[in-house]
């Protein structure tokens, strides 16, 4: 009986796992079929850091579909990218700020995500709005109590991220407190370290990437402009940006645009997504 | 004649098998040792930063060039005597609880725990120390955050236990049965026994015990980095000020850090390196000396 059993277990199990198999082969080859011919050549781009891990995982997901090509990218700043892209140093350029005018040149700007940064408030805190100003001397230490700003009394505590963290980096700048910090915030790394000191502290101030915000937390209005993706998108809220990436029409390579192809697709902005990016 | 010299060379081979296995510790020490130094000391030699306003400074901004770990040194010390000063007289009273005064049961289960919280990933120290001990320091804190020295400190005291209830219990057992009996027919008690025999004969391994829970309490990372603070400048005037640890310093950072700011962090290693040498040392010496006498 038992013995009877286990055969009847085994060729099961045995059923199973061809159905399985070949049911990966046929989703497969399905794949295969839709994709474009294979891209081959060399893309070498350069710029922002701040969009570097977007695009270095969409780059290696890029070159993992199509092995003949190649892909590099060096974070070296905006300006860097703006200029390689220009001078055709690199195949494409990115940005993580809008274009001057002078720099446009004869560059193609595209926009490949957002960046939006959430001020965010500990649920029971009365602060709804804050101006950007008030945010800025909230962080260098100027404003200290949460009366200043139409609160209850209460010390504010400062939260912030590590050196070197891009979002610290994106909200110093679009903020206005590059490098003036005071000197007793509390520092917490990653998103989720912040939103849980913030939800754990009444009198707390943080901030975190739009796409990162939770119900533990409260996300108050900057310039009297909601924290929404839609307002990121039509550029509204003060505290985004835009990830650019551009290219030189005369210069640029097939295989360039098929990676910028790529970024552009469900698939890429996907990744955006995945990397702390907000999709367009 | 020839099955003797088989068996001599069988026997060299599995010995030089565990020689290779003996050096991993030693190389991997050393390279350890010449990596950190190599690259933490590569700034002051090549004058890219001076070497007395890193060890003196007491603000920590990389992006304004800034880079002063004195204020980490001292966070960290304080942290690490407050976490001895508290966890091991806890951790050898547990010890000595459940050797000698615990029934079987009772001693098993409070043996079970114990090792329990010794497999318990340190990050999940942090995580129940951000959720529970840094709203409750917050509570009776003067200042307006819970993150302090005293939420560190309280975090890395339960972190040292198991390594100092396991090795003390381990040298208090292996006291003779002779030692006890002879205190007793003395006509002392249970208690007077434990403080006035028990302890002072295991008092060395207790020590190695204490040793081992320094070098966990200054090393910590993981679960300090969430409930110290970690703000950029300030010495730690009081229990409630936060810190930085220098642990800390390295692993919030180095993930971004490049140039010479990367070379401050390896820096910062051999600070920390340099000081549990001394403690080690130090140490040791204490035991030696004591039980010498």
């Amino acid at each position: 009986m038992s013995k009877k059993l286990k055969r009847v277990l085994v060729s099961l199990l045995v059923g199973a796992t061809v159905l399985t198999l070949a049911g990966c082969g046929s989703s497969g080859s399905t794949t295969t079929s839709t994709t474009k011919e294979a891209v081959s050549g060399e893309i070498n781009g350069g710029g922002s850091t701040s969009v570097q891990k977007i695009i270095d995982a969409a780059g290696s997901e890029f070159t993992a579909l199509n092995p003949d090509a190649k892909f590099t990218y060096s974070g070296t700043g905006s300006s860097d990218g703006i200029k390689g892209a220009t001078a055709g140093t690199y195949s494409f350029g990115c940005a993580s700020r809008e274009l001057k005018t002078e720099e446009k040149g004869n560059l193609t700007e595209l926009i490949f995500a957002y960046d939006g940064i959430a001020i965010v408030l500990n649920p029971a805190n009365t602060v709804t709005n804050l101006t950007k100003d008030q945010v800025a001397k909230i962080y260098m230490g100027e404003i200290t109590n949460w009366s200043e700003v139409g609160g209850a009394d209460g010390t504010i505590v400062v939260v912030s991220r590590e050196d070197g963290s891009g979002t610290r980096d994106a909200v110093e700048e679009l903020v206005g407190f590059k490098e003036k910090l005071k000197a007793d915030a509390t520092i917490k790394e990653g998103n989720g370290n912040v939103q849980t000191t913030v939800a754990g502290n009444t009198n707390a101030i943080g901030y975190v990437s739009l796409t990162f915000v939770d119900k533990t937390v409260k996300a108050i209005d900057v310039d009297g402009v909601k924290a929404t993706v839609d307002n990121v998108k039509n550029k509204t809220y003060p505290i985004s940006r835009p990830f650019l990436a551009m290219y030189d029409e005369s210069k640029v390579d097939d295989a360039t645009l098929a990676f910028l192809d790529f970024l552009m697709s469900t698939e890429g902005q996907a990744i955006v997504e995945e990397h702390g990016g907000i999709a367009v | 004649m020839q099955a003797i010299k088989r068996k001599k060379r069988k026997e060299t081979i599995i010995e030089g098998f565990f020689l290779i296995c003996a050096f991993v510790a030693v190389i991997s020490v050393l390279a350890i040792t010449v990596f950190v130094f190599f690259n933490g000391l590569k700034p002051f030699i090549s004058n890219s930063y001076p070497i007395w306003d890193f060890l003196t400074g007491v603000e920590w901004r990389p992006g304004s060039n800034m880079y002063g770990i004195f204020y980490m040194i001292v966070g960290s010390i304080y942290a690490t005597f407050g976490a001895i000063l508290i966890g091991v007289p806890v951790a050898i009273l547990t010890a000595v609880y459940i050797s000698e005064l615990a029934g079987s049961r009772l001693g098993k289960m409070i043996r079970f725990a114990v090792e329990l919280l010794a497999g318990i990933p340190s990050v999940l120290y942090g995580v129940f120390g951000l959720g529970i001990i840094v709203p409750y320091v917050l509570k009776i804190s003067p200042m307006a955050q819970g993150e302090s020295l005293l939420a560190t400190i309280l975090v890395l005291a339960i972190m040292i236990l198991p390594t100092v209830v396991s090795i003390s219990e381990t040298s208090i057992s292996a006291v003779p049965k002779e030692y006890r009996e002879g205190s007793y027919a003395l006509g002392a008690s249970k208690i007077q026994t434990i403080f006035k025999v028990v302890l002072p004969a295991a008092r060395s391994g207790i020590m190695t015990g204490v040793i081992l829970g320094i070098g966990r309490a200054i090393g910590e990372t993981m679960a300090v980095m969430l409930v110290c603070g970690n703000p950029i400048a300030g010495i730690p005037t009081s229990l409630f000020d936060q810190i930085r640890p220098l642990t800390t310093n390295i692993a919030l950072e180095m993930g971004y850090a490049s140039g010479v700011h990367q070379e401050l962090l390896y820096s910062t290693g051999v600070v920390l390196f340099i000081f549990i040498m001394i403690i080690n040392l130090a140490v040791n010496k204490l035991v030696k000396a004591k039980v010498g006498s």
